[in-house]
């Protein structure tokens, strides 16, 4: 048993926070008083390849690990910064690497890692059908060598700022004979000459995220653009999630140690009846406990990402670190906020913003009553809710 | 042009974010723990890879005197692109004064046959600001101070110099020894695959007694500067604050004024 990061690993970490201090809070509050997309953000951290870290190297990515991956959102997000904008152009591409045919990873994977094309748009969600995807109704019909797709997406993030679009749909409606597992595909659908077959509007959301209502009109996808065999989707989608949790897990961690660190800090120089508020156990014990939270969840993350690494089975450790870390930082931003006062309302101290961001984390992209059926079910082996 | 070897001087040194300890009995800062790649040294990384690049074939080799063969501020030099690092490293080397440094530097430099050596004008955590020009005169290179811009070009190097007024051109031949102050270009973040290279690339590592300097010339023993005493910085005085009452442009002018900047 080994805690320790890698000298690899420690001189990433502390790249990527390098990185970031060039990204302070006034970067991300101008950013939030326009809406507007971290392009100058998101363009530094493809050219220095933090995003293409787990394309594997034949392909011109770092050959990474998600253990990596997972650091560098962490020290994203302990920045102060928040990798939303980015983050899915790290890991979408895992389904074209794990199910896609020999030639869509020769097209696409060199042109991803080298940062001239952009796979960060994945849909899934619909009006009708959230966490239960089964019940997508989005409808992709063969027709000869196309595949003819109809139907809405909700809350589909990055979609403006992305040249390709993995996207779920029934290729066998529900109900009509196979079960409602099967009969899903994955396309990839391109979304530069897709015209007004794909349309979207952006949905405002309470902190500065790019999401989107998306309209699919009779667009017409090649069939080489399937990826995998027909019908199969949702599995090679299920395959995605572990690493998605353990990625999402690291944000979480990130958002934790900012706001455990922010709050010490200024408990720390906030004098109030003559002595420091930290001083006080009523403010000074929050933030502790927040931190052994943050602290015990990036354990579990570690062990999953160590556990993914090698090949082993590890979604009740990916699960449980979603879960325990989205919970830590909600608990570390709840903390923060409180021995901020006043000045946690603040736009200039960051905390009331990542408070926003970080809340996410328990909701998407899976809710965390999701996962603790997981752990209840597949892991204790209780009975289904659903 | 033919191909372009620069040296450049890079310290490692303690944090600047952790508080920086003296070590009572000597007056020298404790070093213990891992150091770091000065930040006023990243501009002279910078302008040395831009220039050998410029001069379309080039490298940068770092040079830096450091205890505990301390690599971490190399690495990440490194990763931003210098080829290759010479550390010298030896215990008999702490307590050096800055001519004592600048006899080490010099004697690695030489190994590196450069034409143009590039510096900052002073380190961020001990400095007197008057080791590039000794190691100018130790290599017998001209040299040129507060550089903020550099070109090179048929054997010699014209750079714009910063004065008080403006600044200054000026041309030398090379080899030569340049200085440059912060901010001048922007230093490069490494990259990932940066990182992965720089772990590849060659660190010799030196002693005293390798460079071939004589015992007792460099360290503690030929330290000709002796720190009597130290004493804490003041602490900074509270600012005056102006409130506008619609006046506020006079007053500042009025204090300007009063301060003779203006
Ligand atoms: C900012 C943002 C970005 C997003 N980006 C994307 C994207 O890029 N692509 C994409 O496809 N989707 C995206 N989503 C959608 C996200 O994945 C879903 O919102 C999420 O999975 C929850 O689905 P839902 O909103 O439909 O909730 P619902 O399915 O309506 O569930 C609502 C609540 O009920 C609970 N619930 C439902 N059934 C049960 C049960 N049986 N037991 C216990 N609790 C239950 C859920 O846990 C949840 O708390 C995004 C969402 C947001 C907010």
């Amino acid at each position: 048993m080994d805690f320790h990061l890698d000298e690899d690993q420690i001189a990433v970490a502390e790249a990527v926070a390098g990185v970031c201090a060039k990204f302070p809070g006034r970067y991300w509050q101008e950013l939030e008083e326009t809406g507007a997309y971290p392009e100058e953000f998101v363009r530094t951290l493809t050219d220095l390849g933090w995003l293409s870290i787990l394309i594997p190297e034949e392909y011109g990515g770092g050959g990474r690990g998600i253990t990596e991956a997972a650091i560098v959102l962490e020290e994203i997000h302990r920045s102060g910064a928040n990798a939303n904008a980015c983050h899915a152009q790290m890991y979408t591409m895992g389904t074209v690497l794990r199910h896609g045919s020999r030639e869509q990873k020769d097209r696409y994977l060199p042109e991803i890692a080298a940062g001239r094309l952009r796979l960060q748009a994945f849909g899934i969600t619909e009006p009708d059908a959230g966490i239960d995807t089964t019940r997508i109704q989005t409808r992709a019909e063969r027709d000869g060598d196309r595949y003819i797709i109809n139907g809405q997406k909700t809350f589909i993030s990055r979609i403006e700022y992305s040249d390709l679009m993995l996207l779920l749909a029934r290729t066998t409606p529900l109900g009509e004979g196979a079960p409602p597992a099967e009969g899903l595909s994955v396309f990839l659908v391109d979304l530069r000459d897709a015209g007004d077959a794909v349309q979207f509007s952006r949905i405002p959301v309470m902190f500065n995220h790019h999401t989107y209502q998306v309209f699919i009109n009779d667009l017409e996808v090649p069939v080489e653009n399937r990826v995998g065999e027909e019908g199969r989707g949702l599995r090679y989608i299920i395959d995605g999630w572990n690493a998605e949790r353990i990625l999402i897990a690291s944000e979480a961690i990130g958002d934790g140690r900012f706001f455990t660190e922010k709050a010490a800090s200024y408990a720390t120089s906030r004098v109030v009846f003559g002595k420091p508020i930290a001083s006080n156990q009523g403010v000074q014990f929050p933030i502790a406990e927040a931190y052994a939270a943050v602290q015990a969840a990036g354990l579990m993350r570690f062990k999953a990402a160590t556990l993914f690494d090698s090949g082993a089975p590890c979604g009740a450790e990916s699960n449980m670190a979603k879960l325990l870390a989205s919970k830590a930082s909600w608990q570390a931003a709840n903390a923060a906020l409180t021995a901020f006062g006043g000045n946690g309302f603040a736009r200039e101290f960051d905390v009331e913003r990542k408070f926003r961001e970080t809340k996410l984390l328990e909701i998407a992209p899976v809710s965390n009553n999701l996962v603790l059926s997981y752990v209840g079910q597949r892991v204790l082996g209780m009975p289904k809710s659903y | 042009m033919r191909f372009m070897n620069v040296v450049v001087c890079v310290k490692q040194i303690p944090d600047p974010a952790a508080p920086a300890r003296l070590d009572p009995s000597t007056w020298t800062l404790e070093r213990e723990g891992k150091l770091i790649l000065d930040e006023s040294d990243s501009y002279g990384v910078e302008m040395g890879l831009q220039l050998a690049d410029q001069a379309g074939g080039g490298e940068v080799t770092l040079v830096s005197m450091a205890p505990r063969n301390e690599t971490s501020g190399l690495r990440t030099a490194l990763a931003m692109g210098a080829a290759r690092a010479i550390l010298v490293s030896d215990p008999v080397l702490g307590g050096s004064d800055a001519l004592g440094t600048a006899k080490v530097l010099a004697a690695a430099i030489r190994r590196a046959e450069p034409d143009l050596v590039v510096a900052a004008t002073e380190s961020t955590d001990g400095y007197t600001g008057t080791l590039p020009v000794q190691l100018a005169e130790l290599l017998g290179f001209p040299s040129v101070t507060f550089v903020k811009k550099v070109t090179v070009g048929d054997g010699k190097v014209h750079v714009e110099r910063q004065t008080e007024a403006g600044f200054d051109e000026v041309e030398t031949p090379l080899p030569a020894v340049i200085t440059v102050t912060a901010g001048v270009v922007e230093p490069r973040y490494p990259s990932f695959k940066g990182i992965m290279a720089a772990k590849g690339k060659p660190v010799d590592q030196l002693t005293v007694a390798d460079l071939g300097l004589p015992e007792g010339s460099v360290g503690a023993a030929g330290a000709r500067q002796e720190v009597v005493s130290v004493e804490p910085a003041e602490s900074r005085k509270a600012g005056e604050i102006i409130v506008d009452e619609g006046d506020a442009h006079t007053r500042i002018v009025a204090y300007l004024e009063q301060l003779k900047v203006i």
